[in-house]
């Protein structure tokens, strides 16, 4: 560790390897959006209870304010702006558009995410599962029909796109 | 173009001067006229950008240099300040400013108070302020300011402000400002011929906004030049409130708002933090960004204010009102904002036909947060009492609550005496809310079991939704013939963007991607007022219609002579321009306009009063069904139906998730929000949203909406009125009518816990509780 407090620890974010000095108090959320700039993921509460910071670590769906950055080193992170290819929105990404599954747009990067990493883990939920996906990503304009609409289209889409 | 009058006036302050503008000879669009993008769904603009979490809000501007700030806050909910020593926060890591009432420039903020001062009157007002390399370092320094406070006695409710000997939250006492009285007829008298009279008190709590995104920006105090990127509502206010907080010229402060997380009438003001931020840039001279935490969010920037209302009804057999008598009292907290606008009494004037009014309605200071709008302020308290108290009549009378509104409807504007602008408004909510929901064959109550269902209705009216003047939109056509539409409004998550498109590119006759909205920017578009009031749609809407009506003209014109032709033959549809009975010659406008290119036609919009002889209002009503567990306490709604004029639907996708959001918020005052203040500390218990509860997807019922949709053609020249704020209202009331229908047992204090469920099953001997 350097003498200010800092120390070196190399952040896998949507494939791509940053190396940052963090001090170790430093929340995952923080280093997204402060030392990588990678501001899509959103700090509203910062204790666990809102699901605005999801991101995706090693496959499962976790709130980045309860992790910190030093112990985040080679874990595969997935963030909110991994998920378009290019200018190409993802199924979901365009299911929410569709759907109108956000108003003002705060929460719905983790809602997302959240999402992705049920579809990833179950192609097919129902919308119970699709439900429970989401309990701990709060949602305060209550767009809450259209973002389970919005997993239900989603799974249709990569469905067909499968058997396409 | 627009044109205007000026009405001069000569009062005691000297002349006043009203300016009366335009928007040109523009009759509405009819009730049948077909229209092509208006009325029809469309999915947001900005969507690419949120979904991909490319939409920059407040809090994610990075620029280079930038500092983060933070707040030191009073842990006493009433104290005095009588040592303050900054000198080693000054001398930490990181820091380049720090900002108290020792440097600070004397600033006046709320109705009371100053900027910094050396009283603080509620747990979390602002001590002191760092700017700091890292939000980390900030934190850090705020450890190292060393306060010695006075704590002194202090009022928390507003039972405790109104007692005798209480101590003052100001020198002038508990009271704010002067109460309100409001009174039409002879209410005793009107009591005295009552055949029947309901006499009930009823209490709403404190809610909480909890935006997603907290108060705050980013500011930049760079030479003689301010600019904030903030989360607000109200862009021209921000930047009049800070300009003259701060000491700069109008235009050398510029304030820009792309996307924000959400405001509900919290952020129709400037705040604190905004001015806090400018200074500590200035200070620094490097951007500075201050975003408020959750905790300070819950503490310092509003709330809906707590009420305390008794309500007395009175009627005929035949359920004719012959009076309404409410006595409100609410809590101001410790400040007036300016911004609260909590016209509790508003409903009880207007929502039912009765000669005889009485309303009296005083603000109260307390040691807490201050009270600002929050999503239709009064008129969800004032009809979470009322609509309750409308259920006891019908009950007490053996009528429908449904028919015994009905007998005493209005289509008129009692306090102004003024008709609506759409008087059948109401009853075509209730015609097609029953409609929907069933009404006339609803379940009846089930009496046994530990799980009762049971149903409610209630009805709403709302001061807001008819938008005002003055606001103003240009619209700019590129040479290719696409339009950019240009005006200082904001969206706040309502779908303005769209909206507003969606008026310009029916007027142009073009598809709706060849239409840019520029908002949000004090430095790009002209004045637009606050989006409060449910108003922007029909605040702006016609400002954007009259800027379209001039340029279809002017850019007709321009094809007149390239067709040889009269301009009056022409007309413009899905972006081409049609000549009249001569199919043949029509041209894609493009080419119309790349022929005087680089030549730009250009336009401006401005919105005209509302009609000086008609009221605009909007109205709905609500029906619910809910299962309530005598176990546990635990209220589910099963099904909800609503319905609501908003005049003209522009569009329905908007108009659907405003709607859905609106219950939603509706739910949680109904059954979980509030704040809860240990009252012999001072202390907010639940300033966090780990105990300060909102719904969740778990908590979000069914919800059938049956839209009026019916144009109001008196309204403006849209027909469009606002819907962000109505459903709310409405949805707390139903709730509880459901719940007394489903145990038969009246809860007239809000939220409906489980906690007040399982209270009021034991008080009436029935439930699990009473062991």
């Amino acid at each position: 560790m350097a003498a200010n407090g800092f120390q070196p620890v190399t952040l896998t974010v949507n494939g791509s390897d940053y190396p940052i000095m963090v001090e170790p108090r430093r929340t995952l959320v923080d280093a997204l959006r402060h030392d990588l700039a990678l501001t899509g993921t959103k700090k509203v509460c910062a204790m666990g209870d809102c699901g605005a910071c999801t991101v995706i670590v090693d496959g499962r769906a976790m709130y980045s304010c309860l992790l910190l950055a030093v112990d985040c080193a080679g874990r595969a992170i997935t963030t909110i702006e991994g998920l378009a290819h290019g200018n190409n929105l993802s199924p979901l990404q365009e299911a929410f558009v569709a759907s109108d599954g956000f108003q003002c747009g705060f929460c719905t990067s983790g809602q997302i995410m959240s999402l992705h990493a049920l579809l990833q883990a179950h192609p097919h939920p129902s919308d119970e599962e699709i439900a429970r996906a989401v309990t701990g990503n709060i949602c305060r304009c209550g767009a809450y029909a259209n973002i389970v609409k919005a997993g239900r289209e989603a799974a249709e889409a990569m469905a067909r796109q499968q058997e396409a | 173009m627009p044109a205007f009058r000026i009405k001069r006036q000569e009062g005691d302050d000297g002349v006043a001067l009203q300016l009366i503008e335009s928007e040109g000879d523009l009759p509405p669009w009819g009730p049948n006229e077909a229209l092509s993008v208006v009325g029809h769904p469309y999915p947001r603009l900005e969507g690419r950008e949120k979904v991909s979490g490319r939409a920059i809000y407040a809090s994610d501007i990075r620029l280079p240099g930038q500092l983060y700030g933070k707040v030191l806050r009073s842990p006493y909910p009433r104290a005095r300040i009588t040592r303050l020593d900054v000198s080693r926060a000054e001398a930490a890591p990181g820091v380049h400013a720090v900002l108290s009432m020792l440097n600070a420039p004397p600033i006046g903020w709320y109705q009371e108070g100053q900027l910094f001062e050396s009283t603080v009157r509620l747990v979390g007002d602002e001590v002191a302020a760092v700017a700091a390399e890292s939000e980390e370092q900030a934190e850090d320094a705020l450890r190292l300011i060393e306060v010695a406070y006075e704590p002194l006695p202090f009022v928390t409710t507003i039972a405790a402000a109104l007692a005798p000997d209480a101590p003052k939250v100001h020198e002038s006492g508990n009271i704010a400002g002067e109460p309100v009285i409001y009174e039409r007829g002879d209410p005793e008298a009107g009591l005295r011929q009552a055949d029947v009279v309901i006499d009930e008190r009823y209490e709403t709590p404190c809610a909480l906004h909890n935006a997603l995104e907290a108060h705050g920006g980013t500011a930049f105090w760079d030479g003689d030049q301010l600019t904030l990127w903030d989360s607000t509502q109200a862009v021209f206010v921000v930047r009049e409130e800070v300009a003259r907080a701060v000491g700069l010229p109008e235009h050398r402060v510029r304030v820009i708002k792309h996307h924000m997380g959400g405001g509900f009438g919290a952020k129709q003001i400037a705040w604190k933090v905004d001015v806090i931020a400018s200074l500590l840039s200035k200070l620094a001279g490097r951007p500075v960004q201050l975003i408020l935490d959750r905790e300070a969010e819950n503490l310092v920037s509003g709330n809906r204010n707590p009420t305390r209302q008794r309500v007395r009804l009175g009627a005929r057999r035949d359920g004719t009102l012959t009076a309404i008598v409410a006595e409100i009292a609410q809590a101001a907290g410790a400040y007036r904002t300016g911004g609260e606008a909590s016209d509790v009494s508003g409903t009880y004037q207007s929502l039912y036909r009765c000669p005889n009014v009485r309303t009296e309605q005083t603000a109260v200071y307390i040691n807490a947060g201050p009270a600002v709008a929050f999503r239709a302020p009064g008129f969800v308290e004032g009809a979470a009492a009322l609509e309750q108290a409308m259920d006891e009549l019908a009950r007490a009378l053996e009528i429908d609550p449904v028919e015994l509104r009905r007998r005493n409807y209005s289509e008129v504007d009692q306090p102004s005496g003024k008709p609506y602008t759409l008087p059948e408004g109401l009853r075509l909510s209730y015609d097609r809310v029953t409609e929907a929901f069933g009404w006339q064959d609803r379940p009846r109550p089930s009496s046994s079991g530990t799980k009762r269902r049971g149903t409610g209705f209630a009805a709403h009216d709302w001061v807001g939704g008819g938008g005002h003047d003055p606001g103003y939109a240009w619209i700019e056509m590129n040479a290719d013939g696409t339009v950019e539409v240009i005006t200082g409004t904001q969206d706040i998550g309502t779908g303005t963007r769209t909206g507003l498109a969606q008026i310009a590119a029916e007027e142009l006759g073009l598809p709706l991607e060849q239409i840019t909205l520029r908002l949000g920017d004090t430095g790009v578009g002209p004045y637009s007022p606050v989006s409060s009031g449910s108003a922007t749609q029909a605040t702006i809407g016609p400002a954007v219609r009259a800027a379209a009506v001039d340029l279809k003209r002017q850019v007709l014109d321009v094809a007149a002579a390239l067709l040889e032709v009269s301009a009056v033959r022409l007309s413009i549809e899905d972006g081409k321009v049609l000549v009249d009975g001569d199919p043949e010659r029509a041209v894609a406008l493009s080419e119309v306009t790349e022929k005087i290119a680089p030549h730009m036609l250009q336009a401006r919009g401005c919105r005209a009063p509302n009609p000086e002889d008609k009221a605009v209002r909007t109205f709905g009503a609500q029906c619910v069904e809910v299962e309530v567990d005598t176990e546990t306490g635990t209220i589910d709604i099963l099904r909800l139906a609503t319905s609501h004029d908003c005049g003209r639907i522009v569009n329905p996708t908007m108009v659907d998730s405003q709607v859905i959001g609106g219950i939603t918020q509706g739910i949680g005052f109904a059954l979980m929000e509030e704040r809860v203040v240990d009252d012999r500390l001072g202390i907010v218990l639940n300033a966090n949203l780990e105990d300060y509860y909102v719904p969740t997807v778990a908590d979000a019922p069914p919800i059938a909406h049956a839209p009026v949709d019916v144009p109001d053609l008196a309204a403006n020249s849209t027909g469009a009125k606002g819907i962000g704020e109505p459903p709310l209202i409405p949805t707390a009331p139903a709730i509880a009518n459901a719940v007394y229908d489903a145990i038969g047992i009246r809860i007239r204090e809000y939220p409906l816990s489980r906690q007040r469920v399982l209270a009021a099953l034991a008080a009436a001997g029935q439930g699990e509780a009473r062991s």
